[in-house]
């Protein structure tokens, strides 16, 4: 079984479309489609990283991230962001909430996957 | 009167170039030396009799050591020299305050100036702060990017998969199929949502209008339509009318063309056309032949008449290079704020043929109009110069009548039309379906 990739995102064509090129590369995908019930998703899978997407329904992913590392079992948990804004505050807001990489979308699916190859080395 | 201590540097500027010493000007004029010191050095306010007769004593008018003395022009540098850090690339000490009175005597046209400079700087950066505060904050405009780039980002990695993955199973094949179909739809709707506020953007705010925008908005308000301009002695009525729009570069835009009006008023009288228009209906070429007016001057005319006289009129107006230079709508006949129009548009069609008006019947979306274009010089051609051209076009309802002419699918501006196969486009269309 490879590793756990959760996905916090609310777009379906995204989802779809990251969460295959993601289980061709061995990984497992297990996602999560809005922001609120997102911790618990987080604590229910315990993935080995965390793809979140900061404008999200119910809840923004810099919270969502705040409450993640608020709990000592995923302080270190990778967890990579993804965000339509890219001006040096929002890098410095997600670097504050604790994310190990920012990305800004629109992304290539080649960036996507050297990322969370990245974050968890095999 | 008495005057600020402005008057003071005056009379030391002049009393330099006179040749004179204090002691011989103080002398001439029947006061003190130190008097005169303190008056030179604006301490002492001076009016009056001792006005008079320093100014007799300079062999200058009085008025000349008085006028000009603004001390909206002093605040106005005063506010310039205050406003923090230069930042640039000249000033490398701070602005002698202690001698604006000074700088603003010996050299007025410098100080107007550099004050106009402050001022419009100003404004702009009111205006780059209201933009950036719209673009970082406002709701729709966030949401709108947001859904645009979060479906780029969709088709870009579909397509991605779909180009660069051998043997994808039939199955997936045909969701990422449907979903890149998908994505375009919401794609189109999100440009066009886009479209739409960048459009109405000038409205939003007064701060980031243009001059040719305020000039519209005026004549807007008036509906094209000033009744104050008819009848003799109507030119001394123009700078009262322009006095409401707020900035020069607008209030300069609304004078010539309210001055154009004037004239085609004069030349074509109310009474006239009252006439005219019962006998013909509104036909600018029989009022034209009627009248020996040009067929500009008639366009001109009609358009800047009431509606309840002359029934619905348009007029859009563009110079040789094709840039919009007035557009008064109608009808809901759509037209660009600014640049060019339609290629389609018979209005540029007779730009290259001055002597031939032509009309046409317009499609625009589901709207059908009568347009009526022709083209005049306004500078003729000389050695040095090719003629300078303007062309009219005349916007009116559709004849009725059982013969119904065919129509020519025009749209507003390349970028949010979407007739395809146009031979006059000049760039692509953001819009796929609809106005």
């Amino acid at each position: 079984m490879g590793k756990t990739v959760l996905l916090i995102e609310d777009e379906q064509n995204i989802i779809e479309a990251v969460s295959f090129i993601l289980s061709r590369d061995g990984w497992e995908v297990k996602t999560h489609a809005n922001g609120q019930n997102a911790m618990e998703a987080v604590r229910a899978r315990e993935p080995d990283v965390v793809i979140l997407d900061v404008m999200l329904p119910g809840k923004s992913g810099f919270d969502i991230l705040s409450e993640i590392r608020a709990e000592a079992q995923f302080a270190s948990l990778p967890v990579l962001m993804l965000s339509a804004r890219g001006q040096a505050k929002d890098l410095e807001m997600a670097e504050r909430a604790g994310a190990n990489r920012y990305m800004t979308k629109p992304f290539s699916n080649a960036e996507v996957l050297d990322a969370v190859r990245a974050l968890v080395p095999s | 009167m008495a005057e600020t201590g402005m008057a003071g540097t005056r009379i030391r500027q002049r009393r330099l170039v006179a040749g004179l010493k204090q002691a011989e000007l103080a002398e001439a004029a029947g006061i003190s030396a130190s008097y005169l010191n303190l008056i030179e050095h604006n301490r002492r306010r001076i009016g009056g009799r001792t006005l008079l007769q320093i100014a007799a004593a300079l062999n200058v008018e009085p008025a000349t050591l008085t006028e000009g003395v603004q001390s909206q022009l002093l605040a106005a540098l005063q506010e310039a020299a205050g406003d923090g850090e230069s930042g640039g690339n000249f000033a490398e000490a701070a602005p002698e305050l202690d001698r604006v009175e000074e700088f603003v005597g010996r050299f007025p046209g410098w100080a107007g100036r550099l004050a106009d400079l402050g001022q419009q700087r100003d404004a702009l950066e009111r205006t780059v702060k209201a933009l950036s505060e719209r673009l970082a904050h406002d709701p729709e405009l966030s949401a709108t990017l947001h859904d645009v780039i979060s479906t780029v980002t969709s088709i870009r990695s579909t397509a991605s998969i779909l180009a660069e993955t051998r043997e994808l199973e039939p199955e997936w094949q045909m969701r990422f199929h449907r979903n890149i179909n998908e994505d375009g739809a919401r794609l189109a709707e999100g440009a066009e949502a886009l479209m739409r506020y960048l459009e109405a953007a000038p409205e939003a705010g007064a701060e980031v209008t243009s001059p040719q925008d305020e000039m519209h908005a005026f004549m807007e308000r008036h509906g094209f339509t000033f009744p104050q301009l008819e009848g003799w002695g109507a030119e001394a009525r123009i700078e009262a009318v322009v006095s409401e729009i707020e900035h020069r570069a607008a209030r300069a835009l609304a004078r010539a063309a309210l001055t154009q009006i004037l004239e085609d008023a004069r030349a074509l009288p109310r009474d006239e056309m009252d006439v005219l228009l019962a006998a013909h209906g509104p036909a600018p070429d029989a009022i034209a032949r009627a009248t020996g007016r040009s067929l500009a001057q008639v366009f001109r005319r009609m358009a800047t008449l009431p509606e309840d006289m002359v029934g619905p009129v348009g007029l859009i107006v563009v110079d040789g290079a094709g840039a919009l230079i007035l557009r008064k709508t109608v009808m809901g006949f759509a037209t660009p704020r600014s640049g060019a129009g339609c290629g389609m548009w018979p209005l540029y069609e007779v730009l290259s043929q001055p002597a031939r008006p032509v009309q046409a019947v317009l499609a625009q979306g589901d709207l059908r109009v009568r347009a009526l274009a022709v083209a005049e010089e306004t500078v003729p051609a000389g050695f040095d110069n090719p003629p300078l051209m303007r062309a009219y076009m005349l916007i009116l309802p559709e004849r009725r009548g059982p013969d119904r002419a065919t129509a020519r699918p025009v749209g507003v501006t390349c970028r949010i039309c979407p007739i395809e196969g146009c031979l006059a486009r000049r760039e692509g269309s953001v819009l796929k379906d609809r106005f």
